[in-house]
């Protein structure tokens, strides 16, 4: 399974993304587990909510932060979470 | 008691709400108390309510709803809805006996996020057997209808010397079923377990057996299911790192609302287990006698004291340590490096030696007449 840079991206609907005070970090919850985000991670997964491909997630990153060279990290990052089942493509 | 360092607690992010010990199955390796029957006592909505809301201010954001079967409390969408309003992902672990589908769309509805549900075996007459209930198809169907209703759907199959031969026939119907999630958890062995032991644990080579049909089978479903499978510990040289550490990770509250630090710590001697009705839940997890017991590494003794492994396993199961050697202290005698290994070394050949004359005694089954005798 590998990232197809053409097609939108989405969070699975068998997760959930949410922000937790008492660690103050963003986490992903699923049966039984829970995993930990960076806050970089957690911008990335914020945005695949299934109107952007990679392209797009990386230039509206890059303008959030105005920074560039973004695209390998992300992309990175991106086959990790796919990988996981974090997020989707179809 | 363990003198534990305060300033270190974390805070605990697990709570398992055993909502009741009612259960309409009867399986013989059930973790619950052999003693259930003496404790019905069960605690009011407005307590899990308010049990709920202060574990989450505290941290706690996995949320189980377990028992005996929860689904007999006719409270539970409220619970549910009570606990998503909090923010808690939240997971039903059911028997599936008794879901209907208007059910599963209420508790959908009131925020559920995930059902588990279990099944015995990978046949109709083992299961019904297993479960002291006919159950087998009503299983299925639930297990189809939680897919259909889009929560993730996990699988557990308690694997013992009954059924481990039907590995493979599990892991096909865990496919077929369409299982997200398949767990085949080895049976652990206390409570009604311990006493079934000999009945229950299958011979080395039956768990290498499956063990291999697991593995290669993970392989094949990588990406579409993840199998979490329990390790037969009683094979292993290493003990099971105890609830990730004592009083670190997991509370469980009783349904009677007695608090404990793992589920099966009420057959321990002098923790005096603290109850909800009399203290907040900040105060059980901080200042009881019962969390702080076995807290850090304080309490051990040799070998685990000076032994460089103990920040990994915490010596091992407090229980198992207590059913085996009578001693709660004691390194768990499943490590090799305990002075008490033959315990278990005797326990596996027993077990073996019932299997090979099949001259075997009944199971004793798990419901109120048998709990009654304890
Ligand atoms: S001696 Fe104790 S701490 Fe060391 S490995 Fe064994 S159980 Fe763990
Ligand atoms: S003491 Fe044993 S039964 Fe209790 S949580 Fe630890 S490992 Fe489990």
């Amino acid at each position: 399974m590998s990232l197809n840079p053409e097609q939108k991206i989405q969070f699975s609907p068998m997760h959930r993304l949410q922000w937790e005070e008492a660690q103050q970090k963003d986490v992903i919850l699923y049966p039984e587990g829970m995993v930990e985000l960076n806050q970089s991670s957690a911008e990335i997964l914020k945005l695949c909510d299934g109107t952007r491909n990679l392209d797009q997630l990386v230039a509206d990153l890059e303008e959030k932060f105005a920074t560039t060279g973004l695209k390998n990290d992300i992309s990175g990052f991106l086959e990790v979470a796919l990988g996981n089942g974090w997020i989707q493509q179809n | 008691m363990a003198g534990s360092n305060k300033t270190n607690i974390t805070p605990p992010r697990w709570l398992l709400a055993e909502l009741t010990y009612k259960c309409p199955l009867q399986c013989p390796y059930c973790s619950n108390p052999l003693d259930y029957a003496k404790h019905s006592h069960e605690i009011s909505t407005e307590d899990w309510k308010r049990v709920l809301s202060e574990a989450r201010k505290m941290g706690a954001v996995q949320l189980g709803f377990s028992g005996g079967e929860p689904l007999t409390r006719q409270d539970l969408p409220e619970l549910v809805q009570h606990a998503r309003e909090l923010g808690y992902y939240s997971n039903l672990i059911t028997s599936g006996y008794g879901l209907t589908e208007a059910k599963i769309i209420e508790l959908k509805e009131a925020g559920l996020d995930h059902i588990q549900v279990s099944i015995q075996a990978s046949t109709q007459d083992l299961n019904d057997h297993i479960a002291g209930t006919e159950s087998f198809h009503s299983k299925q169907e639930v297990a189809r209808l939680v897919k259909k209703h889009g929560y993730p759907m996990v699988l557990c199959v308690v694997i013992h010397r009954e059924n481990i031969h039907q590995m493979a026939d599990i892991l096909a119907m865990a496919e077929k079923l369409g299982a997200d999630y398949l767990e085949l958890a080895n049976t652990q062995y206390y409570g009604w377990a311990h006493t079934n032991r000999d009945l229950l644990m299958p011979t080395q080579e039956q768990y290498q057996e499956a063990e291999k049909i697991a593995q290669d089978f993970k392989e094949k479903v990588a990406g579409k299911m993840k199998i979490y499978y329990v390790v037969p510990d009683f094979h292993e040289d290493r003990p099971k790192a105890c609830m990730n550490g004592w009083g670190t990770t997991f509370l469980t509250i009783a349904p009677d609302g007695v608090a404990l630090p793992c589920h099966s710590a009420r057959e321990l001697p002098g923790l005096d287990c603290p109850n909800v009705n009399d203290h907040s839940i900040s105060d059980i997890w901080h200042e009881s006698k019962a969390f702080n017991f076995f807290r850090g590494t304080e309490w051990m003794q040799e070998p685990c004291k000076s032994c460089d492994e103990k920040d990994k396993d915490f010596g091992g199961c407090r229980c198992q340590a207590y059913l085996l050697t009578g001693d709660m202290y004691k390194t768990d005698p499943v490590c090799s490096k305990s002075p008490d290994k033959h315990i278990i070394t005797e326990a596996i050949e027993s077990a073996r030696q019932s299997a090979l004359t099949g001259n075997e005694k009944p199971l004793i089954f798990r419901n109120s007449k048998n709990s009654k005798a304890y």
